[in-house]
């Protein structure tokens, strides 16, 4: 075991993963951070919390994540290489390790200009790929980067990406997976999947490539809440893919139940990328309605989720 | 070359309405090239400012003058004499002129009438786009002549992030190109797309101060610069 951590083992023993992501508050309200991850407990194998997501101001990634070790709830901390210096980032890396959280993805993170500090200087010190290899570095060899001394105490922490098959250039995306791998990723959660034929596609590259067998591939899938979400997510979220077949499906869907219907083709998404060869769980990011995510792991049939020690 | 704009002229007179001699600067480099800061420039600004200062009742007598370059003492030493009667300098050189003259002439304020833009190069007449940060350490020759630290939003090495657009654009805008969808492209048409397989490390940023250079036969001239710590 790298880090011990519960996704690490239910991934090690061959179950079928459920990781779902839990956007902190703005602000410092942690009755909101118990309440969204109670909605978590027990239907998940590990909870991502995302790090000032789309730059837009919020509780900090390891702070929410040290209330969900309280909780009993397990981590995944979200980095991105946005706002923090290599020097900033190793001693988070650090603080994360000492708080209990063992695992950690890596990620570039969505430019300042999105957020609510659009003048903000960027940093973007390092890249997400050399992010990867620095934790691997800490991890494997107890030294941060570019130096031999030994650090105190072990960081043993279950190493994360990003990716997204649905991005230009389509075909350098898989090869881009590998080089993470090689840096040292352990698993990858995907960008939502709502093109399954495409993401299919791209499995057969990462498989071709032999990425699967060195790193655990989580499918992401986001469930659509109406189609006035599917049509903005569509149009103006880069690196995002809807169907014309699942744009229809929300259009049509009678009035109040677009959720429903929403929720329905998330359930056949994931039950489409249960059969690809390689996918080893879903990362479910039920954009700010968390409170659907135990039921559509339930009609997943993926409840109970696996009680390892 | 380096690109820069003029600032506003309601700002500039802001800048310099409580002075009662003001000496105009311009400079023949990069912003004379760019039509920010040349001669030209510089008579049309010192005419604006009279007109501002008729207008706001201020009495300000403006004069200009036309160093070929504000970014070397030798010739600011040419205009000793016209600054010795006036009160400020209003410099249109580049930040790094503008700062030289204010070194040169530390007795009166020098005001800047420019804001430096980046290094860049000409699209058109009047179109300039920036192409180099500087970083000192020029990777061009591994990415296919398309600088990822210049061009790409984030200034990933390893990239294409997760946001490029269908149309090849930047997450950030349809009129930004991804330069790692560019750099994709342009060696994959050369037959080098193996380049981008190589997981390029962190970069030793030098950023600590002013970098001075001492280029290549004349180390013997100037006192080396320090070594005391990091790589130059």
């Amino acid at each position: 075991m790298k880090s011990g951590s519960n996704l690490e083992k239910v991934l090690a023993a061959g179950h079928f993963a459920v990781t779902a992501e839990l956007g902190p508050p703005a602000g410092s309200d942690v009755e909101f951070v118990h309440a969204k991850a109670e909605l978590l407990r027990g239907a998940v194998d590990a909870v991502n919390v995302t790090d000032n997501q789309t730059a837009v101001v919020r509780m900090s990634s390891t702070a929410a994540c040290a209330i969900l070790v309280q909780m009993g709830i397990e981590p995944v901390m979200q980095m991105v290489c946005r706002d923090r210096n290599r020097i900033a980032m190793q001693s988070d890396i650090f603080g994360a390790a000492a708080l209990g959280i063992r695992n950690l993805t890596c990620l570039t993170g969505d430019h300042q200009a999105f957020g609510n500090q659009s003048g903000a200087k960027k940093v973007y010190d390092v890249d997400s790929v050399q992010l990867v290899a620095i934790v691997k570095r800490i991890r494997d060899e107890r030294r941060i980067l570019g130096s031999d001394e030994e650090i105190a105490g072990t960081v043993p922490m279950f190493i994360g990406v990003a990716a997204n098959p649905f991005a230009k250039p389509y075909e350098f995306r898989a090869l881009r997976l590998a080089k993470k791998v090689e840096a040292g990723a352990d698993y990858v959660q995907t960008q939502c999947v709502y093109d399954v034929a495409m993401f299919a596609e791209w499995m057969k590259a990462v498989r071709d490539l032999g990425v699967h067998t060195r790193c655990r591939i989580l499918a992401g899938v986001t469930p659509l809440k109406s189609a006035g979400m599917a049509r903005y997510m569509a149009e103006n979220v880069p690196g995002i893919i809807i169907p014309e077949a699942i744009l229809k499906r929300m259009n049509d869907a009678p009035k109040g139940k677009g959720a429903e219907t929403g929720l329905a083709i998330c359930a056949e998404i994931i039950e489409q990328l249960r059969g690809i060869d390689g996918v080893a769980g879903i990362h479910i990011m039920a954009i700010e309605w968390e409170q659907k995510v135990r039921e559509i792991v339930q009609t997943a049939r993926l409840l109970p989720r696996p009680q390892l020690s | 070359m380096v690109k820069a704009t003029r600032k506003p002229l309601e700002q500039i007179f802001e800048m310099v309405k409580g002075y009662k001699r003001v000496l105009v600067v311009g400079c023949g480099g990069c912003t004379s090239v760019c039509l920010a800061g040349g001669q030209r420039e510089a008579i049309a600004l010192a005419d604006e400012l009279s007109t501002c200062a008729r207008t706001a009742q201020v009495p300000q007598q403006h004069d200009y003058a036309t160093v070929e370059r504000q970014c070397n003492p030798e010739f600011l030493e040419e205009i000793e004499g016209r600054v010795a009667n006036a009160d400020c300098l209003l410099s249109m050189a580049c930040g790094a002129g503008a700062g030289l003259m204010a070194d040169a002439f530390p007795g009166i304020p020098t005001f800047p009438a420019l804001d430096t833009m980046f290094v860049g190069v000409d699209r058109d007449v009047g179109l300039y786009e920036e192409r180099c940060r500087s970083c000192g350490t020029c990777m061009l020759g591994d990415t296919g002549g398309i600088c990822p630290v210049t061009r790409c939003s984030k200034g990933v090495l390893n990239g294409p992030c997760g946001g490029t657009r269908e149309d090849g654009s930047c997450e950030l805008a349809d009129g930004i190109h991804c330069a790692w969808h560019d750099i994709h492209d342009r060696l994959k048409g050369q037959g080098r797309l193996s380049q981008l397989l190589i997981v390029r490390p962190p970069m030793e940023w030098v950023d600590r101060g002013p970098r001075v250079l001492v280029q290549k036969g004349y180390e013997g001239r100037y006192p080396a610069p320090s070594k005391e710590k990091g790589r130059r």
